[in-house]
């Protein structure tokens, strides 16, 4: 049956070596009967892998996809080129089917990936210490300010602004809850500078959340965030985008003391959402407070160097009682294809991979707004992600006609905040070719209208 | 024959000029880079990253591979982790365009056979626990734990309740209290009695209108099922409280008896343990969520939902904790737990888990003639047993004999946990594994205690390195690889 192996005849042999009639009597003798089911579960036969395989490809052909549409679909989530090199290391059943590296001599694989990876994030971050990567980037960015809340001592407050992705603050939102935390939300004023973050600030306040690029692609002013922060004594946790870190100045050189990022955009598939990869750094000093696992460099007994899980509150080991974190895994698939993915780069690669984004997301800007139904909402920079207003406010209408055309032209804005009810949110990337942007403007402005557009 | 390529770190085979991959050039008109984003903003010169050419970067990959035992290639009978074999048809199915590059912020619209594969698999899940609620979003098992003491937290905040306080059992998983104190919860241990049981006695003495919650691992770490279940979860339900089930060891139980019928009202499953999901060196893995009716409304969101047209929604649950992870969760691991449940069907599941029993009470009756079994004459699907006796009859502990068995070309059991045992050797040899594997790890095992001297105490000596030296990584932490004039 499926993937078991024992035969009649082992299974005799097996209950013989037991001294048990059978499973069910192995069962009876430790399972009280009145807690037993007395059913089959209802799930339905087995399927063989026949049935499955045409049941599947079936269903996958109902999803659209970045492989039936051009996608222009961001939030943090974004449709970049994945070389073939990464694919087929990560599909070496030595990766994928070993596990955590409990007993270092038959697990240096992984452990040197996974110091790899962490030297690899340092470079991208310009931090000192990384981790071997937590769940996601939403959730990295919550363990950032956990692990502030924990190095600063007797301060409560948690200031993060409205251009932080709005699915990021919801689960800081639950974290804090009910650990005793307060957080300040501080909303974005329509030049979309840094005042009203800088004067929430005070001697309360433990640490401060950014996103740069923000939420809505454009680029935060940093340094003075990170000035005023630690003039106050907070730290500075900031999200960003790992892609950007080709042509943007990285977090460490920004004064962030923790960087955390989605690290999907390093050669991982979009999957609706996950697996990804969460991303953390942190200045030196902070390193005993850095949650997750970690890999240091270390030699054995004959002198040869080698790497081991260190400084780990492994599962067995965790400080029970005392965890800041209760993170015991780490996302080690998703690392070594980011290490794969940025060894295949390297500076030239992420620059110009960089470039293209940025390049292209400025063609798409300008393509779009050559129809009068569209403005762009911000002036000023953006990294690849843009906001476009419509002018007959009807976003959905627009983006279900473009759908239907064979385009995810841009992810409806007004779920997030009913104020932007009439935006919508441009993600491009290296992968959307001239033709897909052309095509993107043209499907755009010749959508049908729900209403005429209003004067200007 | 030793490959240089894998143990140089990438940094260290670099050389400036050298690059693989590479963009056609830009076929738009725009401005150039410097036009488009500001001096304050822009970095002088792209991150340090090495310089590599593909085939170097291929060649390191795959004979770094090579130093790792895995599940394709060894018998892996680490207790607590259920290390089955991972289906590659699962692989190829996860891998579907229609599946592998569907973006997380698509329209319900386009994405109706994904929301029906995960609305199936919400269902699927409820039948195997007798939970009815289903929340798929968290990211690992620890992550569902949290998730679930956030749900009842959030819960007893609504009752007007006040309790602070969260049991665990001594014989737990580390996380348990972990996931506790990040919920705002504190913790009290419940002592394990000489059966390897839940004390009841010291059970009552804890339980009180302050305690929130009994986190119960069962079958416990030991391998036990608790035969008092049933007295266990009503007396703390009679005390106001909800019983949360470590889902860690489902792998015993599929389709013999659920969760929700022995008592527990929120427990989490661990789908790249008990439904095949590959454990990829560590992760990813996922924790979704299943709870009672009355705990449903504060699931964390979206959950996905039908409606009267049969259209798949993604919901909001009225009175939500909010989130714990961007989107939606781990997918690529639910979609393979699906396909594992539908490749068995319901009796199928049962089979599971009655091979997995056969085999780790097969591998209990070989063991017990070798060391100590301190918990008895049966398991459910793994036992725990104990170096102690060899140690003070031959200098063998529990790490001398897990390093030695892997050079006998397995990978080593648990050791050292649970923290109940004394020298602890964990075994969980899972239901994909044959009876001759079995015979040939009991045997190396029984080799190993007729061995002596350095030929354990300094194994294992056929793997690339031994022993590494964990003090000196852990006082003088060396993180990263720095160029050398850094590190002068």
């Amino acid at each position: 049956m499926a993937y078991l192996f024992h035969t009649d005849a082992d299974r005799a042999q097996m209950l013989a070596s037991i001294g048990a009639d059978s499973v069910q009597q192995i069962i009876d003798q430790q399972v009280p009967q009145d807690v037993q089911l007395q059913r089959s579960l209802n799930l339905g036969d087995a399927a063989g892998e026949l049935t499955l395989e045409s049941e599947m490809r079936r269903l996958a052909a109902q999803n659209s996809s970045a492989s039936s549409h051009a996608c222009f679909l961001g939030c943090g989530a974004y449709d970049h080129f994945i070389p073939a090199a990464v694919d087929e290391i990560a599909s070496r059943g030595e990766y994928y089917t070993s596990y955590t590296p409990y007993q270092a001599e038959v697990s240096q694989g992984n452990l040197q990936v996974m110091f790899e990876y962490e030297t690899l994030i340092t470079q991208i971050t310009g931090l000192a210490v990384s981790n071997a990567s937590l769940y996601d980037g939403g959730s990295a960015a919550t363990e950032g300010v956990l692990m502030a809340l924990a190095s600063v001592r007797n301060r409560e407050k948690v200031i993060t602004s409205e251009a932080v992705h709005p699915e990021y603050r919801d689960i800081l939102e639950a974290y804090l809850k009910n650990i005793g935390a307060t957080l300040v939300t501080v909303p974005v004023g329509d030049n979309g500078d840094s005042s009203a973050i800088i004067s929430a600030i005070d001697e309360q306040t433990a640490c401060v959340l950014i996103q740069h690029p923000n939420f809505l692609g454009r680029l935060e002013d940093v340094t003075a965030i990170a000035d005023a922060a630690h003039s106050k004594g907070a730290l500075l946790v900031q999200s960003f985008d790992p892609i950007s870190t080709g042509l943007l100045k990285r977090p460490g050189d920004l004064g962030a003391d923790i960087a955390v990022a989605e690290g999907q955009c390093l050669g991982n598939p979009l999957q609706y959402g996950g697996p990804y990869l969460g991303i953390m750094a942190c200045r030196e000093d902070l390193v005993r407070r850095l949650p997750g696992r970690i890999a240091g460099q270390t030699t054995d007994r004959r002198g040869n160097r080698c790497w081991v899980l260190t400084l780990q509150t492994r599962e067995q080991h965790i400080r029970r009682e005392k965890a800041t974190s209760n993170i015991c895994s780490n996302q080690t698939l998703l690392a070594l294809r980011a290490t794969v993915y940025l060894s295949l780069l390297g500076p030239e690669g992420l620059r110009e991979t960089a470039s293209h984004c940025l390049r292209k997301a400025d063609y798409a800007k300008r393509r779009i707004t050559a129809s009068d139904r569209f403005d762009i909402v911000h002036d000023g920079p953006v990294f690849k992600e843009f906001v476009v207003r419509d002018r007959s406010d009807d976003v959905d209408g627009l983006l279900r006609h473009a759908e239907s055309q064979g385009i995810l032209a841009g992810v409806a804005l007004g779920q997030f905040d009913p104020s932007m009810n009439d935006c919508f949110l441009v993600a491009v990337t290296e992968k959307r070719s001239r033709d897909d942007i052309d095509r993107l403007a043209a499907v755009l402005s010749d959508a049908p209208c729900r209403s005429a557009v209003a004067s200007a | 024959m030793r490959n240089q390529q894998a143990t140089n770190l990438l940094f260290e085979l670099s050389r400036p000029g050298r690059r693989a991959h590479r963009l056609d050039d830009l076929d738009i008109d725009s401005p150039d880079v410097e036009h488009l984003i500001p001096d304050e903003h822009r970095a002088d010169q792209p991150p340090p990253l090495p310089e590599l050419a593909e085939g170097d970067v291929v060649r390191h990959f795959v004979g770094l591979s090579t130093l790792n035992m895995s599940v394709d290639t060894h018998f892996y009978p680490l207790g607590s982790c259920t290390m089955k074999y991972n289906p590659k048809r699962n692989e190829r199915l996860a891998s579907l365009p229609g599946i592998l590059d569907v973006h997380p912020m698509q329209s319900e619209g386009t994405t109706q056979g994904l929301l029906a594969l995960l609305y199936d698999l919400q269902n699927m899940l409820a039948e195997i626990s007798g939970l009815p609620g289903v929340s798929l979003q968290p990211a690992a098992g620890a992550h569902g734990e949290l998730t679930a003491l956030l749900v009842a937290a959030a819960y007893f905040r609504d009752s007007g309740e006040d309790r602070k306080i969260v049991l665990t059992a001594d014989s737990a998983h580390g996380t348990n209290p972990a996931s506790a104190q990040m919920a705002g919860f504190k913790t009290k241990a419940v002592k394990s009695n000489a059966d390897g049981l839940v004390d009841m006695d010291d059970l009552r003495a804890k339980l009180d209108d302050q305690t929130a919650v009994f986190m119960l691992t069962n079958p416990n770490t030991l391998g036990l099922f608790d035969s008092q279940i049933k007295e266990i979860t009503d007396l703390v339900h009679q005390a106001g409280a909800l019983i949360y089930l470590d889902g860690a060891n489902m792998n015993a139980i599929l389709g013999i008896t659920r969760p929700g019928d022995f008592g527990a009202d929120l427990m989490h499953f661990n789908p790249h343990k008990t439904f095949s999901g590959p454990h990829g060196g560590g992760g990813p893995g996922a924790g979704p969520i299943c709870v009672r009716d009355f705990l449903a409304p504060y699931l964390p969101s979206p959950i996905v939902d039908k409606d009267d047209q049969g259209t798949y929604r993604l919901r909001r649950p009225d009175s939500s904790i909010g989130r714990v992870r961007s989107f939606f969760g781990n997918v690529g691991v639910l979609v393979r737990a699906y396909l594992y449940i539908r490749t068995y069907g319901g009796e199928g599941l049962r089979r599971v888990s009655e091979d997995a029993l056969l085999g780790a009470n097969y591998l209990l009756s070989k063991v017990k003639h070798i060391m100590d079994v301190p918990h008895g004459e049966r398991c459910m699907h793994e036992f725990v047993a104990s170096a102690t006796k060899l140690k003070k009859q031959h200098g063998l502990s529990a790490m001398d004999l897990a390093k030695r068995i892997l050079d006998y070309g397995f990978h080593a059991p648990t050791v050292y946990f649970p923290l109940v045992v004394d020298e602890a050797v964990m075994i969980e040899p899972t239901e994909t594994e044959s009876k001759e594997t079995l015979d040939a790890f009991a045997e190396a095992l029984f080799r190993i205690t007729e061995e002596a001297g350095d030929l354990v105490h300094q194994a294992p000596h056929t793997t690339r390195i031994s022993r590494p030296d964990d003090v000196t990584a852990a006082r003088r932490p060396v993180l990263r690889w720095q160029p050398k004039s850094e590190t002068d």
